[in-house]
């Protein structure tokens, strides 16, 4: 008997405690619809509360950048919240959020839980970002580590670009679908296509899903992404900066200029360890015959092997930005590489006469 | 037990019989959390709470059920199910009424699941025959000397920060040895009050 006592008394205990806990769940958990108002009205949209604002954002095709998957590591997915999310942000947030930041609002939309109904403020960028599906068309092995992968869009079939922006990919991982920025290598009038440059890191979950695809393989991202904005006027000097593969948003800007302006002034200036680290080099200087205007500068930071001869600029690249540039032009740059290469190359900008907002930056 | 004051349990259980330094019970959240003051101090807040309250739901469940039915030996598994539970609904609530505190306590929350100090709370109290009162008064007092003791070595691995210690002391082994001496230090008290 007692042993028919035990199992009920332990069975109606659970029972009972589940119960309680649905109840609580039903009563405190469930936040209902929630109304989402971006940009003053301008778009309206009704989500399941209890989800993050970036989880919501994404179910309504609206796609903030992220890297990490929602884990708040990336500090990414920033948005202004104007009303509806508490009053300051969680602790999670403030490392990637500086004072400015916090004050007009800005959270990161992976931390924030829908609870009532948000006021949003989101960049008009971000709001014509979409999710493209995409076949790869060719692999093009660049250097020992750098290889040129290129898609066919397929849905949808255009993409609008500025020269200088980047793409997520989203690259299956261990613990789901992850997603990484590159920057679009293809000059914005091809708007069926996406080039990109990959350098495979060694342990890379973007870079070696990408290096391991073949032709034919079905890639997604979203896009486009980021503040690169070039200087309509032909006037102006173009200044771009590259290492590695700080290469890709450089080809864009170099073929998509040129394709406008055939006689726009545009430096490039690309840094390198060894010859082996050399591409498109062939490519840009035949290009460069075509446009007068249009200087090629590759430098070598690491010594010459016996036996290679090299023709360019040799040392940091930094150094040979400083002896081609004449200070006191009117001028915008474009920096990507490393961040000790783009600080030391904004410290000579600066001596140039360049001011800060006329230089567009991405360290990575 | 009948004798003893609750009072004199909650300061026994703080001081005299700490349910962490006497009884080394919640070691594991004790290490892994004691980096940092804010840390510890959270952890030690939601260890107060959790311990007085499932004392007190352990408590009317034993007595109101377990007892009348002479199923005390179903008391361990019964007392994790409604800790578990508990902590369960507590992170529900909290995380609806209050963000501060859900972000302050949130992540700890989880880990007082398995935290033994709390089953250990709920079985001291039967093994010592507590009254209600009594048993209140032990649960909060535990909870209060768990939260001390978790906050003094967190003051003293802050402390630590600064000095030379052996490669083979370093981390988790020197926790140990402090927590050790600071046992032995909190047996001064041991003559002020006594439970068991």
């Amino acid at each position: 008997m007692i042993f028919v006592w035990a199992i009920l008394v332990f069975a109606l205990l659970l029972v009972g405690l589940s119960a309680a806990l649905i109840v609580a769940e039903r009563l405190l958990v469930n936040y209902g619809v929630c109304k989402l108002d971006i940009n003053n009205g301008e778009k309206e949209l009704e989500v399941e509360g209890g989800q993050t604002l970036l989880s919501a954002l994404n179910g309504a095709e609206i796609w903030i950048p992220s890297a990490c998957g929602g884990k708040g590591t990336c500090g990414y997915c920033k948005v202004r919240v104007l009303s509806g999310a508490g009053s300051k942000p969680l602790p999670t947030e403030t490392p990637f959020l500086d004072r400015r930041e916090v004050r007009n609002g800005t959270r990161l939309a992976c931390q924030v839980k829908i609870r009532e109904d948000l006021r949003l403020r989101i960049p008009e960028d971000l709001l014509n970002v979409k999710l493209y599906s995409s076949v790869v068309k060719s692999t093009i092995t660049l250097t020992h580590d750098i290889k040129e992968i290129r898609f066919s869009l397929q849905e949808p079939a255009e993409i609008l670009q500025r020269p200088g922006q980047y793409v997520q990919i989203i690259a299956p991982s261990p613990d789901g679908p992850v997603s990484r920025a590159y920057s679009i290598s293809s000059p914005t009038y091809e708007t069926d296509e996406v080039e990109l440059n990959v350098r495979l890191m060694p342990y890379g979950i973007g870079s070696t899903y990408l290096h391991n695809l073949e032709v034919g393989d079905q890639v997604a991202f979203t896009g486009p992404y980021g503040e690169f904005e070039l200087d309509e006027n032909p006037d102006t000097e173009l200044i771009c900066v590259g290492g590695g593969c700080g290469m890709a948003p450089m080809k864009n800007i170099i073929y998509s200029v040129y394709d406008r302006w055939p006689d726009r002034s545009l430096w490039l200036f690309f840094g390198c360890r060894a010859t082996r680290d050399i591409f498109y080099l062939d490519e840009l200087r035949e290009l460069a015959k075509k446009h007068p205007n249009f200087h090629v500068i590759y430098a070598l930071s690491d010594q010459l092997e016996e036996g290679e001869t090299w023709d360019g600029e040799t040392g940091f690249i930094h150094l040979a930005v400083d002896k081609h540039l004449q200070p006191d032009v009117r001028r915008q740059a474009f920096l990507c590489g490393p961040p000790p290469m783009i600080d030391a190359v904004m410290g000579v900008l600066r001596e140039k006469g360049l001011r800060d907002r006329h230089i567009f930056y991405d360290k990575f | 037990m009948a004798e003893i004051s609750p009072w004199a349990i909650l300061i026994a259980a703080i001081f005299t019989s700490n349910i962490l330094l006497a009884n080394f019970l919640g070691m594991c959240s004790f290490l892994a959390c004691s980096k940092q003051i804010n840390t510890s101090l959270g952890l030690g807040a939601a260890v107060i709470f959790v311990m007085t309250a499932t004392v007190a739901i352990n408590y009317g469940v034993y007595h109101g059920m377990l007892v009348p039915l002479g199923l005390k030996h179903l008391s361990f598994i019964v007392f994790i199910a409604v800790i578990a539970a508990f902590v369960q609904f507590v992170e529900m609530f909290i995380e609806r009424f209050s963000q501060g505190l859900y972000h302050a306590l949130g992540i700890f929350l989880p880990l007082i699941t398995v935290n033994c100090a709390i089953l250990g709370a709920a079985l001291f109290m039967i093994i010592r025959n507590y009254s209600f009162i009594q048993s209140l008064g032990f649960g909060f007092g535990a909870g209060l000397g768990w939260a001390l003791a978790i906050l003094l070595i967190a003051g003293l691995r802050k402390k630590m920060g600064y000095s030379d210690i052996p490669k083979s002391f370093q981390g988790v082994s020197i926790v140990m040895i402090i927590t050790g001496i600071m046992a032995m230090a909190f047996m001064g008290f041991a003559g002020m009050v006594r439970i068991q």
